[in-house]
């Protein structure tokens, strides 16, 4: 998961403090090397600020991965999705329009195939309850995410990603309850996000009920100090979570 | 020599073409017959609908030097995804019967209704591929090799021989095909890191299958 802000990528702590991490040219590049399966490019400034993600820039990153893609940020019509499509990527994440909007959900998939539209749902807990979260963690819906999630299935969602923001940052493992009530209710693939800091954290997130498993932090950061430091789990680190 | 990979508007020519360059095998987009005629090796990316992908290849220009290369010259050709199910004979779409390129006989038909019920289609994901042939592709590795593929049909040789590699989802699907020098993978090896960059540089070297 890589998050894009003013044409560089940036990874959060809890949706906050964007620390710049380089060129998304650069470090997709590093993730062909290291065979990551798949990348989520999501950009955050989008629709918090009510930006253009730079299509230029996408393009580019879609010319030099060799690994499907996902775009996400800012997408607020059909042409946002045929043109991110058209780029080279084979998925789409909606989120902002998602909750202002469901039946643009279904739309969507209708047009371009349940397969390509994916839904991200941005979880906090707050008093013991789960509420989710809209643009970028700043607005309230006063859904429940299991509801939500649920809602955007019936509506042609093929993928839902499930967002901890609480966890995200924080290196401490996924919010497995909130992962666990979303998967027990949906009939597609489930992911997990926020909060992955090593692979046994992976490997939970998966028993969880998760059907992939992704990651920001954990792939770029490295050490005590956080230094930054692009890497990815090799095959050997991953067996374990193939059984 | 180039390997030329046919840019005539659809397909990802430019993921291929990174690949090459990253694995240092001169690589060409060729829109255009003077872009061809120098080319070693071919390959026909695809995506999208099979009526609308023969159209465009038979309007490119490039259709009957392309032909010639493929069918007199055995130039080595390399179909991917759309690519690969445009060599075959036929598809179904919808209703109708269109026609394809015919270099390998056989029939690309809907996996809607062909693959098991908890199978989702359109087929995205990952999967490992076997070979049952030696097609010279995965000459050197040591690893099961792994690909991803996006498709909603498959192609259904008609001879058994030429079916190399298959998955399977209830019924086996192609994964690749080859007969002589034509040779097709249903899976992108542009989208597969360095399984497909295993399998390109071996294209980049690969006459015909024996």
């Amino acid at each position: 998961m890589l998050l894009l802000s003013g044409g560089g990528l940036v990874k959060t702590v809890k949706f906050k403090t964007p620390r710049y991490l380089g060129d998304p040219v650069n470090i997709v590049k590093i993730f062909n090397d290291k065979g990551a399966d798949e990348i989520m490019i999501l950009d955050i400034e989008a629709s918090h600020r009510n930006t253009q993600t730079d299509t230029g820039l996408l393009s580019e990153v879609a010319s030099e991965a060799f690994m499907p893609l996902c775009s996400g940020g800012g997408i607020k019509t059909l042409g946002d999705i045929e043109t991110r499509l058209g780029l080279g990527f084979e998925k789409v994440a909606l989120s902002s329009i998602a909750f202002q909007d469901p039946s643009f959900v279904q739309t969507a998939a209708e047009r371009f195939g349940s397969s390509t539209i994916v839904v991200v749902i941005d979880a906090r807990n707050r008093f013991g309850r789960y509420e989710a979260m809209n643009i970028r963690g700043t607005s309230r819906t006063k859904m429940d995410p299991v509801a939500a999630a649920q809602m955007f299935v019936e509506n042609g969602a093929g993928e839902i990603v499930v967002q901890s923001i609480d966890r995200d940052g924080t290196m401490n493992g996924y919010d497995l309850d909130l992962l666990e009530s979303i998967a027990s209710a949906v009939s597609v693939p489930v992911v997990a996000l926020g909060g992955a800091g090593k692979v046994s954290h992976l490997s939970e997130a998966l028993s969880a009920g998760a059907s992939a498993v992704a990651a920001g932090s954990m792939f770029v950061f490295h050490g005590r100090h956080n230094a930054v430091l692009v890497s990815y789990p090799s095959d050997e680190d991953l067996e374990p979570l193939s059984h | 020599m180039p390997v030329g990979i046919l840019d005539y508007g659809i397909g990802n020519v430019g993921s291929i073409l990174s690949m090459h360059v990253k694995l240092d095998i001169e690589a060409v987009r060729v829109s255009t017959v003077a872009d061809l005629e120098g080319c070693e090796r071919i390959i026909l990316p695809g995506v999208g609908a099979f009526e609308e992908g023969i159209r465009r290849l038979r309007q490119s220009g490039m259709f009957e030097l392309l032909e010639e290369l493929v069918l007199v010259k055995k130039v080595p050709i390399l179909g991917i995804c759309l690519g690969m199910q445009m060599l075959a004979s036929s598809s179904w779409e919808g209703t109708q019967m269109e026609d394809g390129l015919g270099w390998i006989p056989g029939e690309v038909k809907p996996l809607r209704g062909l693959v098991a019920d908890d199978v989702k289609v359109p087929i995205m994901g990952w999967a490992y591929v076997t070979e049952k042939r030696d097609s010279g592709l995965f000459n050197g590795v040591t690893e099961k090799q792994r690909f991803y593929f996006v498709h909603s049909y498959a192609f259904f040789p008609q001879d058994a021989k030429d079916l190399v590699a298959t998955v399977d989802y209830g019924c086996p699907v192609s994964a690749i095909v080859a007969r002589g020098n034509v040779i097709g993978t249903q899976f992108h090896p542009e989208k597969s890191h360095r399984f497909g960059m295993s399998l390109l540089k071996q294209f980049s070297v690969w006459e015909s299958i024996s």
